[in-house]
């Protein structure tokens, strides 16, 4: 943590950056803290109740936090792959951000302030890790951390799902989607989610129905699974931002298993490699058209 | 509500196909001056390209009352804006096992390839489309999710 401070005082007094976007201790849970002297650099923790993908304030969306001048922002391995993924389309450029990685011991799901790290309380994301030392990092600070309690029942809906048959798998989706009220908090959190203007706020003409109910539930979910698609980093914070526990984790993971199974993609944190929708390969399987 | 001679009607699906202006729509007019018979349960939508296709027409025509949907446009390497139909099949392949993870019936999704002088492809697809939507008879469970009519 002192490494961690250290390096913020350094790069706010040198004047490399404006502003360190990371965590600080809250009234109640850690929350995102935006640093702007070096004196108040002390207020910066890291552990493994820092759930926040930070990197959504390098969203172009964001248009306050581009006020603030050019940030440094603490990265998890997760949070590295969404920033690679904003470079990779060209929403960020890699020289207007300094980042600082951190090693992680894995996090815990909801960022209360007295949780320890156990099997219980893990993220059932971090089990899958593939990325706990981020590559893509100006900086990189922490001590090497064991690796993540493994959760004690690993969720097998996925699974079970795809077992499942087309009615089961409908109502499942059905009974999810109707607790919806549209707050689109899942895409304001998302820092993959950069359209200036969302398809969904839309009204002439109107694609995806803005009232909560069932047709226009589908539609939404539908669409953000979609424009994920290529994207989503598996960072979680659409289904913790979520106010009505939509798994939509679990959405999120089939279409990145499609992904993988198809084109061979996976989320990683190298924005050279290139995007799997928008680009195509002549010899793509088309075994579903006729 | 269906009127008494709705309901003694038996079903006929209603199919919507989106297809692209330059092979498919051409495809589709040849087998119509060919004179060749097939289901008139399908409803053509002209797009300039399969790359015009968004996964959210698909759902309007759900929302709308389909029973099923045709996706079709030039064969690869066939692309009248050289790539709209590779991007294309890379979207549709998600959308497709999407769609059917979600629980919409695979049989309700048809996509092919029809050229210009394939009359007699596009007939076969809108017969197999057409006898496939009518195994699975109207989708209701669509239509019901609004809790209102449109």
């Amino acid at each position: 943590m002192r490494e961690l401070q250290e390096l913020a005082r350094k790069l706010l007094t040198e004047g490399t950056v404006k502003v360190v976007i990371g965590w600080e201790e809250g009234p109640h849970n850690v929350r995102p803290a935006f640093v702007t002297s070096p004196e108040a650099v002390g207020r910066l923790i890291f552990d493994h109740r820092c759930v926040h993908n930070l990197a959504t304030y390098l969203n172009p969306r964001r248009s306050q936090v581009k006020k603030l001048g050019k940030p440094a922002v603490v990265v998890k391995g997760c949070d590295a792959k969404a920033v690679a993924g904003l470079i990779r389309e060209t929403q960020v450029a890699r020289e207007d951000v300094v980042l600082i990685g951190v090693r992680c011991p894995g996090v815990v799901q909801r960022p209360e302030r007295h949780v320890d790290l156990s099997a219980t309380t893990v993220s059932p994301r971090c089990a899958e890790c593939d990325n706990r030392e981020p590559h893509l990092a100006d900086h990189l600070v922490g001590e090497a951390a064991p690796a993540p309690p493994t959760v004690a029942a690993p969720p097998e809906r996925l699974a079970r799902l795809a077992s499942a048959s087309a009615s089961e798998r409908w109502a499942f989706w059905q009974e999810e989607f109707a607790r919806c009220v549209r707050c689109h908090a899942c895409r304001e959190v998302c820092p993959l989610c950069f359209c200036e203007r969302c398809v969904a706020d839309k009204t002439q003409p109107q694609w995806v129905e803005s009232s909560p109910h069932g047709r226009g539930n589908l539609a939404w979910h539908v669409t953000r699974a979609i424009h994920q698609a290529g994207r989503c980093v598996g960072c979680g914070e659409c289904q913790r931002a979520c106010p009505a526990g939509i798994p939509l984790g679990l959405l999120n993971k089939k279409v990145a298993e499609i992904m993988a199974q198809r084109f061979g993609y996976r989320a990683v944190d190298d924005p050279s490699v290139p995007a799997p929708i928008g680009a195509f390969n002549l010899n793509d399987s088309q075994e579903f058209i006729l | 509500m269906a009127t008494p001679a709705e309901s003694l009607a038996p079903y006929e699906p209603r199919i919507t196909a989106f297809v692209c202006n330059w092979c498919t729509y051409t495809g589709a007019d040849l087998a119509g001056t060919s004179r060749l018979q097939m289901a008139p349960n399908v409803r053509i939508i002209r797009l300039p390209c399969t790359g015009r296709i968004d996964p959210l027409f698909i759902l309007k025509a759900f929302e709308r009352g389909a029973d099923g949907v045709i996706v079709s446009g030039c064969h690869p390497a066939d692309c009248h804006y050289t790539a709209g139909n590779y991007h294309a099949r890379r979207r549709f392949a998600v959308f497709k096992e999407l769609a059917e993870f979600l629980g919409i019936e695979a049989d309700r999704l048809t996509f092919s390839w029809v050229s210009a002088s394939e009359g007699g492809k596009w007939r076969d697809v809108v017969n197999g489309a057409t006898e496939r939507v009518r195994r699975l008879g109207p989708f209701t469970a669509y239509r019901e999710l609004a809790g209102r009519a449109s």
